[in-house]
């Protein structure tokens, strides 16, 4: 027999998907310019583009809006908030509204909507309106906002709190529990504080975001560019307070997300929606790339304080963190965005006592959002940066003092996690030692070459995979596999495909879980009106958590076939089509349930925080110019446990392409701000790396399977390779430089900076 | 104005005013929309076709400025029946994730591999700089690019490769 590609010998044959590098199923697509991304789809007859009016002033009293009676309107379509039936944006608080009304909140905020078929007089149009609003004074700095002198969120400005104590810290109470943890730490050998921050990055997704909306007898369409179709399908509900089954939400080629897409597609899909209802048009919205880099979410910055305790030989004994994240001006996911934050704080590591609290404030910059990683970059920055001072105040390598303590089968987390398997932040360590010839290259000191300096530094981490806590189980994702004809199969879930490779796991992993070759499996457009609710595309869930219901959905409609083969023979399509035509339709609707012995508590924030984690460590080598204090960064290596990779290949694309966002965010990506307003939002002035800027990845895959996972033990991959790279290229920038920098980015002139300082000291 | 120009070796003509931007004609009237825009500014390099065989930003490039000239984009290397090794490539070694710097990215190597057979991989990251990627962190493109160069010379130059021709994908095994 002659298998039509190697890895998909299907039915009988030997070979399977999962494991091997399939080309991607959507790759003839993209190397043609045949895929269809949202401003590549057809004008609809009568269509219009739309264009969004937004505040100048950060915050104020919007008085009105005035439109010049000079200027022809009659074919223009203006949209206000009057206009909105619900003016509100669902998410996890009603907070935002759609469009302004009564009040601005923060510079770049919609308050109006256009419409023309002539883009031309669009533009005019925009510049024929007035806002009218009264400033009010606004508020930028996270600390001042929770002293909370000017309120400009809410009663107290507080996004949200959490509190997490553990051993002494638990033990007296929640009042207590601050004055246990300091006496702790008192009494240990080596006490150190610092201070460590991080800054505001920007998705740049490189296909700006975009949606094109209609009306029509079936309800309101929206198709764009986006993570999340049902989303959309909740914010149109809120909205426009239609029935479920009235709304039709499909992704289009989506090219990059990074979280950019998850929630903010709401907000232009609903604007693109009101300019089609009240036009009675399709209505098209594609931002131009400064507008995407103004108006949409960035990562929320964090200040972290950290006090720890450790014995004289470097076993760690107790943590003391306080976390302040900036959520920007409206709550958007910044409650979860902390809350992911506050669980990887304590890093990969033991700790006997904890205490770590975390507040989120709002400010008056546009709402901070989901970036990959949600949290995590910030604090384990934070805690590995630390964890570097204190190696260097016990005159241990930080590898070493990391080495010793990092989390192992049987540890405890943070949160009182008992760490039972699939734990591999050792072997990993290991692997990027062997990989890097970190040990080596640190035992020969820094190579100091004329005006330049060569160090290498690493980053130990963890990542949760799926959703935080008890979300798995409030989400009840859904997937589900349909028989179509010819013994074929159908994979239909929310789960989007932009870029990660979705489409293409998804049916390796149906492929070898109902024993067919890969061509047997189609993977169906993501869209509200045909595809059950899988839970939105992030969280590194979507192979791990919806990967394992397509598998169990995949197994089910083949056990039927083979019942069907057995009872009245043939081979696995004729008798796949024989129960087709007998039964109409052959689908398996599976529904996710949690592993019984994942235990968490929202009230207490206690117990398994996550089913499983990713483990990883980072190793980057870099040249200083000691005139300059450009950074280049070498090589960059990386041991990343994947539980089982499905696809080798595009699991080390995602390891390097986070891994070079991760990159970008510690030496070059700086969103500069003046007055809440942002002065550098094109590709020009927001610098991200380009491939002179990258350096050669070497990257190994670890495989410590979780038991659960799909394939034979996946998990989650997406966001882990972005928690790494910033704190292993500060650490390489310290040892080729004597430089300890503990606030992003690392800019020439920062570096400078702490290069005087310490001169000066 | 009217233009009349070589499309993907196709003569074509378009009617538009001088200084509408080449992207802008490719996308609309040529019915081209392998072609992205990601900034309308030159920086992301999403926009690069061939001109006369040169790379350049279509967002920069005023269609009165195309008179007689010759223009190739992703949609003039081939076709899914007719990939070219580069593209093949590009699938087979990762080199395409989300794919909307893809065409750019496609339209810079296949200049870089017209003039240098085997390029290096500074030769390579060169040739790329002017195209911004964010997914893959340029590592499988860069071997994508090398690997085409290689199939290319093992080809003997012949422009299109079926797949049989082609190596195991990495990782898989012998089985047939």
């Amino acid at each position: 027999m002659v298998a039509s590609s190697p890895g998909t010998a299907g039915r009988g044959g030997a070979v399977h998907a999962v494991g091997t590098s399939v080309p991607r199923a959507d790759g003839a697509a993209k190397v043609t310019g045949t895929a269809l991304y949202v401003d590549d789809l057809p004008a609809m007859p009568g269509e219009i583009f739309g264009r969004t009016v937004r505040s100048p002033v950060t915050r104020g009293v919007l008085r009105g809006v005035r439109l010049d009676p000079a200027f022809d309107w009659s074919d223009v379509t203006v949209v206000l908030a009057e206009d909105v039936p619900v003016n509100v944006v669902a998410l996890i608080a009603d907070d935002q509204p759609v469009l302004a009304a009564g009040r601005v909140h923060h510079a770049y905020e919609p308050v109006a909507l256009l419409g023309c078929a002539d883009r031309l007089k669009l533009a005019r149009a925009a510049r024929a309106i007035t806002l009218d609003i009264e400033p009010l004074p606004p508020v930028f700095d996270p600390r001042a906002a929770l002293a909370g002198e000017e309120i400009i969120w809410g009663e107290d400005n507080i996004h949200k709190r959490y509190l997490i104590t553990k051993g002494a810290a638990e033990a007296a109470g929640k009042e207590q529990s601050e004055a246990a943890i300091d006496a702790v730490i008192a009494r240990c050998d080596v006490v150190l504080s610092g201070e460590y921050a991080s800054h505001h990055q920007e998705q740049l997704y490189i296909e700006p975001q975009g949606i094109v909306a209609w009306w029509d007898e079936a309800g309101v369409h929206a198709t764009g560019s986006l993570q999340c179709p049902y989303y959309v399908h909740k914010a149109f509900l809120k909205a426009f307070g239609l029935p479920a089954d009235r709304i039709h939400i499909t992704q289009s080629v989506t090219g990059g997300g990074f979280g950019g897409k998850e929630e903010y597609p709401s907000i232009i899909a609903l604007h693109a929606a009101l300019l089609a209802k009240k036009s009675g048009r399709p209505a098209r919205m594609i931002y131009d790339r400064s507008e995407d880099i103004e108006a949409t979410t960035k990562r929320h910055p964090a200040l972290c304080e950290i006090t720890s305790g450790c014995d004289r030989d470097g076993t760690l004994r107790a943590l003391k963190m306080r976390v302040l994240m900036d959520g920007g001006a409206y709550m958007t996911l910044t409650p979860v965005v902390l809350s992911r934050g506050t669980l990887h704080a304590a890093g990969a590591y033991r700790w006997a006592d904890v205490w770590i609290e975390s507040v989120a404030v709002a400010t008056s910059t546009p709402p901070n959002g989901a970036f990959r990683g949600f949290g995590a970059p910030q604090t384990i920055w934070a805690i590995e940066r630390h964890l570097d001072r204190v190696a260097r105040a016990l005159g241990l390598d930080p590898i070493e003092l990391k080495a010793r303590n990092v989390l192992r089968e049987g540890d405890t987390t943070a949160t009182g996690q008992v760490l039972r398997t699939s734990v591999a932040g050792a072997e990993c360590i290991e692997k990027a030692m062997q990989a890097s010839g970190y040990r080596e290259k640190r035992a020969a000191g820094p190579a100091v070459r004329g005006r330049t300096a060569r160090g290498i530094g690493a980053s130990v981490f963890m990542h949760g995979a799926g959703f935080t806590g008890s979300g798995e189980r409030y989400l009840k994702g859904k997937a589900a596999v349909d028989l179509i004809a010819g013994g074929r199969l159908r994979i239909r879930t929310g789960s989007t495909d932009i870029g990660q490779g979705t489409e293409t796991v998804f049916r390796q992993i149906a492929a070898d879980a109902a024993g067919l070759r890969i061509e047997d499996v189609d993977f169906a457009v993501p869209c509200t009106t045909t595809v059950p609710d899988s839970g939105p595309t992030v969280a590194s869930r979507t192979v791990m958590v919806v990967g394992s219901m397509v598998e169990q959905a995949s197994r089910d409609v083949a056990s039927r076939v083979e019942a069907e083969q057995g009872a009245g023979g043939g081979r696995f399509a004729e008798a796949g089509d024989r129960l087709l035509a007998r039964e109409g339709e052959v689908t398996s609707l599976r529904q996710y349930a949690p592993p019984d012995w994942v235990q968490w508590d929202d009230v207490a924030y206690k117990g398994d925080a996550y089913p499983c984690y990713g483990w990883a460590c980072d190793v980057a080598e870099v040249e200083v110019d000691l005139d300059t204090f450009e950074v280049t960064v070498l090589g960059f290596w990386s041991a990343t446990d994947v539980g089982k990779a499905i696809h080798p290949l595009m699991c080390k694309g995602q390891i390097e392409g986070g891994s070079l966002q991760a990159i970008g965010w510690a030496l070059s990506e700086e969103i500069v701000w003046r007055d809440g307003r942002i002065r550098n939002p094109r590709m020009t002035n927001y610098i991200i790396p380009t491939s002179l800027d990258a350096p050669p990845f070497h990257t190994v895959l670890v495989e410590a399977p979780f038991a659960l996972g799909p394939g034979g033990g996946a998990k989650g991959i997406g966001e882990l390779p972005m928690d790494g790279g910033a704190p292993a290229i500060a650490a390489a920038i310290e040892h080729a430089t004597g430089i300890a920098v503990d606030a992003l980015p690392l800019t020439p002139e920062r570096l400078l900076a702490a290069s005087l300082e310490r001169r000066g000291a | 104005m009217r233009v009349s120009l070589v499309v993907n070796g196709s003569p074509r003509e378009v009617d538009l005013p001088p200084l509408t931007r080449l992207l802008d004609a490719l996308r609309g009237p040529l019915g081209l929309t392998g072609t992205k825009e990601g900034c309308a500014e030159g920086e992301c390099g999403s926009c690069t076709v061939l001109l006369d065989g040169d790379p350049v930003n279509a967002c920069l490039v005023a269609i009165g400025q195309c008179e007689g000239r010759e223009v190739t984009t992703v949609e003039g290397l081939g076709d899914a029946a007719h990939l070219s090794p580069l593209q093949r490539c590009f699938i087979e070694e990762g080199g395409a994730q989300c794919g909307i710097c893809t065409p750019g990215v496609l339209i810079a190597a296949t200049h870089l591999l017209s003039r240098v057979a085997k390029p290096t991989e500074l030769e390579v990251r060169e040739a790329l700089a002017g195209n911004l990627c964010r997914c893959t962190g340029y590592q499988r493109i860069v071997e994508s690019v090398r690997a085409a160069a290689a199939l290319r010379s093992t080809l003997g130059g012949s422009a299109q490769a079926t797949r049989a021709e082609l190596p195991t994908p990495r990782g898989e095994g012998g089985a047939s």
